[in-house]
């Protein structure tokens, strides 16, 4: 939860909040298990007049921020996601966003996309240790570009018109970042299995895709930095959702805990569990701030916004599932079952979790900074 | 009001003119492992900034202008601590000299006391310190046995007062007493300011596992106190102490306390976890690179995690009660950097030269719980966020709505 609202923003994220509780109340992103999309058409157009994947386009492009800070608005939108378990690709379809409108590229797709009407998702490189690496490669052949690889997992790949590519070059050296129409030819989903319940991830396969020299997004060979920044809100966004899961979870949990009694007493009432509650509300406070302060330093473009991000992804990663397990733990027998609420927020955190980069790859990339820190002590 | 950019170009052109660049290791070994003599010196290098830095209107940012204070605001104090990041700064004239115990005396002094108390200790010339663990239970504060008893415009004190920071080398206590024993244990207490360095004082310095002397007990036989230093009303000091608690669970957060952005006060950190690796030549390692990483994430989110709760106090989205999250989220994560060091040390654990970046790992390992015990336990911290914060039901107990001396107590013990 951020802190220091504007009034703009505290009505944004209101208008958010009970536009979620009254379109996804926690039986109808049950019902969307088997929905071979996993979320509704018409709901996320609504939700992108809302603004959801406006906020990090510039204003002359159709876009436009609330705060003034984009980045820090659409965490809001994440949290309420998380809050509700809410269904629908907002990390991806804003990650594309932000790169169109950033390399004034593709004009139909982005209206679409701020319209609701389009969804488009990135093909991104798989995250390690030491940072990310593509999976698909491009070369050039005369005027065209071919595209052989595949990407996994990819989100909402089977509901998006068109796939932004992140290719390394064939040289070895270059990073390229292809826009797709997911009909072009060569173009193969496999879907994937998940826990989440409402999200679709598939594998992408492109087999000798071929597109024109005019899908490049931004430079050909140089778009490392734009990966790099489009990591940085994926990562702000899945932090800022966990935390609001992590938030619904724990609430549900205390009040379970003041109604539940045993042996005549509300388990609120044995201190074995308090101190649980104690610790449990240690992390979602830490949470709260880690992931407020890395979405902040993004904002900024501040150096150190890529360690800040990462360890709050280390921290929201480990601490997101503990407290959520830890939710059920206290909930007993019920907390397992497929009709209890609490399950929702835990696949959401789980799933979180995993994705761009697991705590243990997170921690490394920190030790990678400390590297550098202590290299420039020696030197100076 | 100075505005922000102003106060910072005023703080900067005074740090980068007259004070010293020094290295967090430099910072972090000052308060330990050293000689009687270099403490001294070091104390009075700390009243002499705090007094340059009080020169330069840069000291008691919060406190009110009347009492030598800047009159500014928690911003301008963080501004200042940005400022002093690499620079020496007085160390000790922080905790628990301007908060709890300044801060104390700004909540409940009267104006009198405030005058004649603030300013010394905002000029670096008195040094409080605080008289509240007793050896018969350091986290039952309520429990106090130090007793004072009124005669005519005076109180006598007896009793002892533990866990004391550098009484030695200290001037002043804040000391709560039991001044009614037939009351409930809660409201028969009573806040007094006294001389510490007086004949019927005895400061006995305790010695902890790692080798540390800074520790003092205290011994109060017939100590006179004047009526006119006793602070809050008489038997009303559960008041006074639930706030100073409160600023003592604030710590390094305070808007009261100096303190350069960053600076972790326990005796390991990430770069001495990644000076270990690299000193065994296992910065390749993945299982190590993961410790260096986890040991900084958690400076990081204890950092941020210290800044979001007392913002949240400061906006009413947690009550004050809160600020026991910050006490046991820091305990937990020093003890885990802690450690992550030792772990790093391998065999240098068990044994070391003193040129090893693994120094010292096994004796601050031994004492990693000084983190999770200083202070308050964590347990009680955990039942003060269960209770005071998420309003769960308090345990049962046995000292309430009873006089006090009809609560069961400890056997006296010789410490």
């Amino acid at each position: 939860m951020l802190l220091n609202l504007s009034e703009d923003q505290q009505f944004f994220r209101e208008n958010t909040d009970r536009f979620l509780s009254e379109q996804v109340p926690p039986d109808a992103v049950r019902a969307l298990r088997d929905d071979r999309r996993g979320f509704d058409l018409t709901y996320w157009r609504r939700g992108a007049e809302l603004g959801w994947t406006s906020l990090l386009v510039d204003e002359e492009h159709g876009g436009g921020t609330i705060s003034g800070a984009g980045l820090v608005d659409l965490s809001l939108v994440a949290y309420a996601f998380g809050r509700r378990a809410a269904p629908g690709p907002l990390a991806m379809t804003n990650v594309v966003a932000a790169t169109l409108s950033r390399r004034d590229a593709a004009p139909d797709v982005l209206a679409a996309l701020l319209s609701g009407e389009g969804i488009a998702t990135w093909c991104a490189p798989v995250s390690g240790p030491q940072g990310w690496r593509s999976t698909v490669e491009v070369r050039t052949d005369g005027n065209d570009l071919v595209l052989q690889g595949e990407a996994r997992p990819v989100e909402a790949a089977g509901a998006a018109g068109h796939l932004l590519v992140t290719c390394r070059d064939a040289d070895g050296v270059g990073t390229t970042q292809v826009l797709v129409p997911a009909s072009t030819s060569g173009v193969g989903l496999t879907p994937m299995q998940t826990v989440d319940l409402t999200r679709r991830f598939s594998v992408v396969t492109f087999d000798d895709v071929r597109v024109s020299a005019d899908a490049v997004i931004g430079t050909a060979g140089q778009a490392t930095a734009d990966v790099d920044r489009q990591f940085l809100t994926y990562l702000v966004v899945l932090n800022a959702e966990s935390a609001g899961a992590m938030q619904t979870g724990f609430e549900m949990t205390v009040e379970w805990a003041f109604d539940r009694y045993s042996f005549g007493r509300p388990l609120a009432s044995y201190q074995a569990l308090k101190h649980r509650f104690a610790d449990m509300m240690s992390w979602l406070e830490a949470s709260h701030a880690v992931s407020a302060a890395a979405c902040a330093a993004v904002e900024r473009e501040s150096d150190e916004a890529p360690e800040l991000v990462s360890a709050a992804k280390a921290y929201i990663g480990q601490y997101g599932v503990e407290l959520l397990q830890d939710c059920v733990q206290l909930h007993g027998g019920i907390g397992v079952t497929f009709e209890h609420d609490l399950h929702l927020y835990l696949r959401r955190v789980i799933v979180d979790r995993a994705l761009a980069g697991t705590p243990a790859d997170h921690l490394q990339r920190i030790a990678g900074v400390v590297d550098r820190r202590a290299g420039d002590g020696v030197a100076a | 009001m100075e505005d922000l950019e102003t106060f910072r170009h005023r703080a900067r052109t005074f740090i980068r003119s007259n004070l010293r660049q020094v290295s967090p290791e430099e910072l972090r070994l000052g308060w330990s492992g050293q000689s009687e003599e270099m403490e001294l010196a070091a104390v009075a290098r700390d009243r002499h900034l705090q007094r340059m830095l009080f020169d330069a209107g840069l000291a008691g940012i919060c406190f009110p202008r009347a009492y030598g204070g800047q009159g500014l605001t928690p911003a301008h104090q963080k501004v200042l601590n940005e400022e002093l990041v690499g620079y020496e700064y007085p160390l000790r004239m922080q905790v628990p000299n301007l908060s709890p115990c300044a801060a104390i005396i700004l909540e409940f002094g009267t104006e009198e006391q405030k005058l004649r108390h603030l300013p010394p200790i905002l000029r670096g010339e008195a040094l409080w310190m605080q008289f509240l663990s007793e050896p018969s239970g350091g986290s039952d504060a309520a429990g106090a046995l130090t007793t004072a008893v009124r005669d005519g415009e005076e109180w006598v004190l007896n009793g002892s007062k533990v866990w004391t920071t550098g009484a030695w080398w200290s001037d002043w206590g804040l000391c709560l007493a039991r001044t009614n024993w037939d009351l409930p244990k809660h409201r028969g207490l009573s806040v007094f300011m006294l001389p510490i360095h007086q004949p019927n004082i005895e400061v006995h310095r305790i010695e902890m596992l790692n080798g540390s002397r800074e520790f003092c007990q205290e011994f109060m036989t017939d100590v006179i106190v004047p009526d006119s230093d006793r602070i809050g009303d008489i038997d009303d000091g559960w008041t006074v102490t639930t706030r100073w608690m409160f600023h003592e669970r604030m710590l390094y957060n305070s808007p009261y306390v100096t303190e350069p952005i960053g600076l972790t006060h326990g005796h390991m950190d990430a770069g001495v976890v990644h000076a270990i690796a690299q000193e065994h030549g296992l910065l390749q390692d993945s299982a190590v690179r993961e410790r260096i990483g986890e040991a900084r994430m958690l400076e990081l989110v204890t950092q941020e995690m210290s800044t979001y709760v007392s913002e949240s106090i400061g906006e009413g989205r947690l009550n004050d009660q809160a600020a026991a999250l910050v006490r046991l989220f820091k305990g937990i994560a020093q003890n885990r950097i802690v450690t992550l060091a030792f772990e790093a040390a391998g065999a240098e654990g068990a044994a070391w030269t003193d040129d090893a970046a693994a120094a010292q790992s096994a004796t601050n390992f031994m004492m990693r719980q000084g983190g999770t015990i200083g202070g308050g336990t964590t347990e009680m911290a955990r039942n003060v966020v269960s209770e005071r914060v998420l309003g769960m039901p308090r345990e049962r107990r046995l000292d309430k709505d009873v006089p006090f001396r009809e609560v069961p107590r400890s056997r006296p013990t010789s410490t």
